[in-house]
């Protein structure tokens, strides 16, 4: 549907809001008919999911935005959530709400009908509440709220018709903020800062302002700061303290408290429960028993990973090198086209070497990303991944992280890129930033490639172990650096931010949830990963063409100049000839590059066994290892560590930060190595 | 007592919470305040802990358990 045919005036935009698992995107996809993942770990619907659909003569534009519990934004995605639903002109909110955990779901409800927004409160999980017996005096509530309430069950798909009736109707209702009596002190300190705001031009309420000035919220206060209202907050400050010491609360506290208050006046009248009910020990928590036990908890978490990649590796290996083999074919048949049309040779290099082997580049990972994202996304639709951030807590504490770091550093052995996209998760924007800084020097399957083909050759006998030494490097390295910046860069000291986090229950994923999650994650990787790579490639290529005189790739290009130029830097390290530096070059845009610039440099695959025995020793070869381990992960990395610090400082620090530490490691390698042998 | 101190399956009134204030605030916002009532779903005795809200199922580090005082429920 394209927007001219909307008639002005019929379409209605609405927002989803509401806590984590109280049945947004269940409601999404009931009103939409799908296309949006039912996720279960909180925060998941990281980005807005956007669906239209018709009802009468109605056009919708439905959102569903990640959960939140308040106007408070702690974390990435309940900012997203705030901005949308305070920025955004939207026609209706519509409050979603877990009926069977009715005081803290209308925590949020009372904050946007303070806000003045226009919103309506939905009950859903309704069929629970029929279970218990439980009655909700629905009327009563909408009198007393100032609000229209509707009951639905989403799963049921029950209540949904007069969710959008109730919509319709209310869509230009005239908007009344709503008044909590916050106690006779309060709402002294209330009245002086709503004077000393008079005449600001604001899109909140005055009397909203004020209080959120009194309860120090800092983005409120940066606002009104812009607008010129410094005095306002210096009034909110001293009216604040003035409570404290006279009457010895917090006044934050206080007002939440009150506010509480206000919503368990509410319950009462309205909601009649069958006397309490025993609550029964779930299905959900007996697994929770079994899965977070002190002793079986981290075997189990052991297990699934190992099962994960061990899998991910299996069938991922397979599609990739039919994909590798593919675009090899691809690449040869066009240098065979061109030629037999006569084509100018750096044409067909430039689509041959640049674009075939650029695209390849990047869907050679598709596959092995696709399926650990697939296995991923299971465990996350299961609802285990936070019971893993729960049993790793107390091992992540110790190297200065919060449990929740741990599923990006897990996911930094398939790709460091979704890892690092998966730490907005992190609420505190210090522990997510250390999280990010850390997350290279987790070894990634693209590195995985190097270390086959140097211990094929050098290290035939332990291979295995080998290889396991590399991946413990880099896990000490990670742990190491997390230990060094938490304790030498100001912005990442302090205490690590304590664990509060929702546990969703269990519950059995769909097959399409799983996909459509799967391919969510995917694309964003094709998206962010696959721009960066290919403008990498093209690069390179430019730097391995000219002088055009020269031959592709060779001593004489540009990139074998800059090669020879680099190459004495790693004299200490054992390897100081320009092809090692050409192929760490190369392997900026992605690991594996390494490999194949080699089998160029050293003409081609059956050679290459043998020159590089004639360059490289064992001992070389390892700090070789360790060099490509440790140094830049690869220009997608450095982009997406970007796009998620929004700093160049940062994406800079760590940039020079894993060159000098991949040197210094490799370095220590080689002349310690050089000691004993 | 601090909730820390509690054995799975009991269940408490929350009395007081103490600690530094934006923590204090998620913890408000999050249900959990002066007042209402949580069980104990699992403490494993060395580490963070499960508590529910009603239907709803927390998990709250050692630290953040230990800051919150809560009185036993018989
Ligand atoms: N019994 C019942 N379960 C529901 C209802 N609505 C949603 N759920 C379940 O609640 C869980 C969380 O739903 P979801 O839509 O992912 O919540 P969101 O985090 O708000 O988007 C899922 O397991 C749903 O199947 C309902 O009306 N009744
Ligand atoms: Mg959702």
């Amino acid at each position: 549907m394209t927007n001219a045919l909307i008639t002005k005036g019929k379409t209605i935009s609405v927002a989803l809001a509401g806590n984590p698992n109280a049945g947004k995107s269940t409601i999404f996809n009931a009103l939409t008919g799908g296309r949006a993942h039912v996720g279960n770990w909180p925060g998941v619907t990281v980005e807005k999911k956007e669906g239209r659909f018709k009802y009468k003569e109605y056009e919708f534009l439905v959102t569903d935005l990640p959960g939140t519990y308040s106007l408070t934004a702690y974390s990435i995605d309940e900012r997203i959530a705030r901005d949308y639903v305070i920025k955004e002109k939207l026609d209706v909110v519509v409050s979603v709400t877990d009926s069977t955990n009715l005081e803290r779901n209308l925590y949020l409800l009372v904050s946007f009908l303070e806000l003045g927004v226009n919103s309506i409160l939905d009950l859903n999980m309704a069929d629970i509440l029929e279970q218990r017996k439980v009655r909700v005096n629905t009327k009563k509530m909408e009198e007393l709220l100032g609000t229209p309430v509707v009951m639905t069950s989403a799963t049921k798909k029950a209540g949904l018709n007069e969710l959008k009736e109730m919509i319709i109707r209310s869509k230009d209702r005239k908007i009344q903020p709503l008044r909590i009596d916050y106690g006779k002190e309060i709402e002294g300190a209330i009245k002086k800062v709503k004077e000393s705001l008079s005449g600001v031009n604001s899109p909140y309420p005055v009397r909203f302002l004020s209080i959120k000035l009194l309860e120090g919220d800092v983005e409120i206060i940066k606002e009104v700061g812009e607008l010129g209202y410094e005095r306002s907050v210096e009034s909110a400050m001293h009216e604040g303290s003035r409570l404290e010491v006279g009457f010895g609360y917090d006044l934050e506290t206080e007002i939440i408290e009150r506010r509480y208050g206000f919503i368990e006046s509410i319950i009462r009248q309205c909601v009649r429960r069958v006397p309490t009910i025993e609550e029964k020990l779930t299905v959900s928590d007996k697994i929770d028993g079994i899965v977070t036990n002190k002793w079986l908890g981290i075997p189990i978490f052991a297990f699934l990973l190992w099962a994960t990649f061990q899998l991910t590796f299996t069938v991922g290996g397979i599609f990739a090198d039919f994909i590798d083999t593919f675009f090899g074919w691809l690449a040869e048949s066009s240098a065979i086209w061109f030629a037999s049309i006569g084509a100018p040779g750096w044409l067909s290099s430039f689509v041959g070497d640049g674009i075939i082997s650029g695209v390849g580049a990047v869907f050679v990972f598709l596959p092995t990303i696709l399926i650990l994202f697939a296995f991923l996304s299971f465990l996350e639709d299961v609802g285990y991944m936070s019971r893993a951030a729960f049993v790793m807590d107390k091992a992540m504490h110790a190297i200065g992280l919060p449990g929740k770091s741990f599923i990006p550093m897990i996911l930094g052995f398939g790709c460091n890129v979704p890892a690092i996209m998966s730490a907005r998760t992190i609420s505190s924007e210090k522990d997510r930033l250390l999280t990010i800084l850390i997350n290279p020097f987790i070894s990634c399957s693209a590195r995985l490639p190097v270390y086959v083909m140097f211990t094929g050759i050098f290290f035939k006998s332990n291979q295995g172990v080998v290889l396991f030494t590399l991946y413990m490097l880099g896990i000490v390295v990670a742990v190491l650096s997390a230990k060094l910046f938490k304790s030498t860069i100001p912005k990442l000291k302090g205490p690590v931010s304590p664990l509060v986090m929702e546990l969703p229950p269990y519950r059995i994923p769909t097959l399409k949830g799983v996909s459509i999650h799967t391919w969510e994650r995917g694309r964003e990787f094709l998206k962010k990963a696959g721009t960066i790579i290919f403008a990498g490639v093209i690069l390179i290529w430019l730097l391995a063409s000219f002088p055009m005189s020269s031959e592709y790739a060779s001593e004489t290009t540009l990139i074998g100049l800059i090669g020879k130029f680099f190459a004495p830097l790693f004299r200490a390290a054992g390897f100081p000839f320009w092809q090692a530096a050409v192929a760490l070059l190369f392997g900026i845009i992605a690991k594996e590059i390494v490999v194949g610039t080699f089998g160029t440099l050293f003409g081609g695959e059956g050679a290459l066994s043998a020159s590089l025995l004639k360059y490289f020793t064992p001992l070389s070869a390892y700090s070789f290892m360790v060099m490509s381990l440790l140094y830049i992960p690869c220009i997608a990395a450095i982009g997406v560590i970007y796009r998620e610090t929004n700093s160049w400082k940062w994406t800079t620090f760590i940039t020079v930060y894993s060159l000098v530490i991949g040197w210094v490691m490799a370095t220590a390698v080689y002349q310690l190595g050089s000691l004993f042998i | 007592m601090p909730l820390i101190f509690g054995k799975s399956g009991e269940e408490f009134e929350v009395t007081t919470i103490q600690g530094g204030k934006g923590f204090l605030k998620k913890l408000m916002e999050m249900g959990i305040y002066s007042g209402i009532r949580v069980r104990i779903i699992l403490n494993p005795g060395n580490g963070p802990i499960i508590i529910a809200l009603s239907d709803t199922r927390i998990a709250l580090g050692k630290g953040m358990a230990a800051k919150i005082i809560v009185r036993k429920l018989s």
